[in-house]
């Protein structure tokens, strides 16, 4: 992580390293329109399931780099709702394409959260392309000018009420801890879906 | 189409039309030669919102999210595209239940000249099979309104999704210039 490679490095050097499962606790806690938020595969899943199951999460259990390219549908689908996704460094290098699409697209109502821990934890803890690959400067490339690096806690609030106000599409990018998810899913896809549909209105509650 | 109607001149044409009477608006597409005229048709008709995806399944991430918020969409591509999706429709299409329309221009048979197109071309129908996706080969174009609008309430009824093979037959493929 400390080591830039190029002068044109993002990375604030003494970003604190936070834990992923306290702060998907405080970015659900400053949803109060029920907004989507979709859980990339693995611990961003795991750790957004136990923060608490609103019917307007998503969690995906397979395809691993769509949980962005889901987001972002969502978000076309409904512009007028805020939608999170939260997505691992390893994830969102597998596919790093989406950030250009985003970007030409530019969704106003579009936040992406990186937690960038430097590994594949679920799979062993192997490590990613980072810190080689700053995640910010790629995204700002890709022409998402609203990505930034969190410094700290506040810090992650604070860019959390600044995307919810629209201006997006936005990308945080948190530098976490090793601590594997707290929880981890159920693992019925047509539950999930079906719920998360109601949970949108796109579905009768009652139906 | 009602007999009444004044039939479509092309392939694209019609399946451009039977997308609207669908109500079919989020077009995401990896591009191909063979489908120019009919991605280029849809950029032009402002019923659809239509934009390239760098990689086929971001496209189908892109629909699968849009279907969940309550909106259609469709998936272009060419059948080495098709190559990219296996893991993004068994992880995620199929077992999510997520009528997803995916058009595949076909390369790899009736005069192609790749070699790669022709390898890929042989594995499209049994990863298909294989995961029970409906899919449909389409040759002529008196066949292709029907078809393709039948399909596609289908897959919608259904909740599940349906792959459009469009043969050069229909299209005209794509032939050896060079």
């Amino acid at each position: 992580m400390t080591n830039a490679k190029s002068s044109g490095s993002t990375r604030a050097h003494n970003a604190k390293i936070m834990n992923r499962f306290e702060l998907t606790k405080r970015l659900v806690g400053q949803l109060k329109h029920e907004e989507a938020v979709i859980g990339g595969i693995g611990n961003a899943n795991f750790d957004l399931w136990a923060s608490g199951q609103r019917p307007q999460n998503f969690y995906m259990l397979g395809s691993m780099g769509l949980a962005i390219p889901i987001a972002f549908g969502v978000a076309i689908a409904q512009p007028h709702r805020h939608v999170f996704a939260l997505e691992g460094d390893g994830s969102l290098l597998m596919q790093l394409g989406c950030l250009a699409t985003v970007g030409e697209r530019a969704p106003k109502n579009l936040t992406i959260v990186v937690w960038d821990n430097g590994i594949y934890q679920i799979t062993g803890s192997q490590p990613t392309a980072n810190p080689a690959a700053d995640l910010v400067a790629i995204a700002r490339g890709a022409g998402i000018a609203n990505s930034a690096w969190t410094a700290d806690e506040t810090d992650f609030d604070r860019l959390v009420t600044t995307a919810l106000k629209g201006g997006g599409p936005n990308l945080i990018a948190v530098r976490i801890d090793d601590k594997p998810a707290v929880a981890t899913t159920d693992r019925d896809p047509v539950q999930i879906r079906e719920r998360f549909m109601r949970g949108l209105g796109v579905k009768a509650a009652s139906a | 189409m009602k007999e009444n109607q004044v039939q479509p001149a092309t392939w694209h044409e019609i399946i451009l039309a039977t997308l609207k009477q669908n109500n079919v608006k989020l077009i995401v597409y990896v591009p191909d030669r063979v489908f120019t005229p009919l991605i280029k048709a849809l950029h032009a008709d402002k019923f659809f919102a239509t934009f390239a995806a760098t990689r086929e399944e971001e496209a189908i991430g892109i629909i699968t999210g849009a279907w969940m918020g309550g909106l259609r969409g469709a998936v272009l591509m060419q059948t080495s595209g098709f190559g990219t999706i296996p893991n993004a429709l068994a992880s995620l299409v199929v077992p999510c239940q997520i009528p997803a329309l995916i058009f595949v221009s076909e390369r790899g048979t009736l005069g192609e000249f790749n070699l790669g197109q022709a390898l890929v071309y042989k594995t499209m129908r049994p990863v298909l099979n294989s995961l029970a996706v409906e899919n449909v080969t389409i040759t002529r174009q008196d066949e292709l309104a029907f078809t393709v609008d039948r399909s596609i309430k289908q897959a919608v009824a259904t909740q599940a999704p349906v792959t459009f093979i469009l043969s050069p037959l229909l299209t005209g493929g794509k032939v050896f210039e060079g």
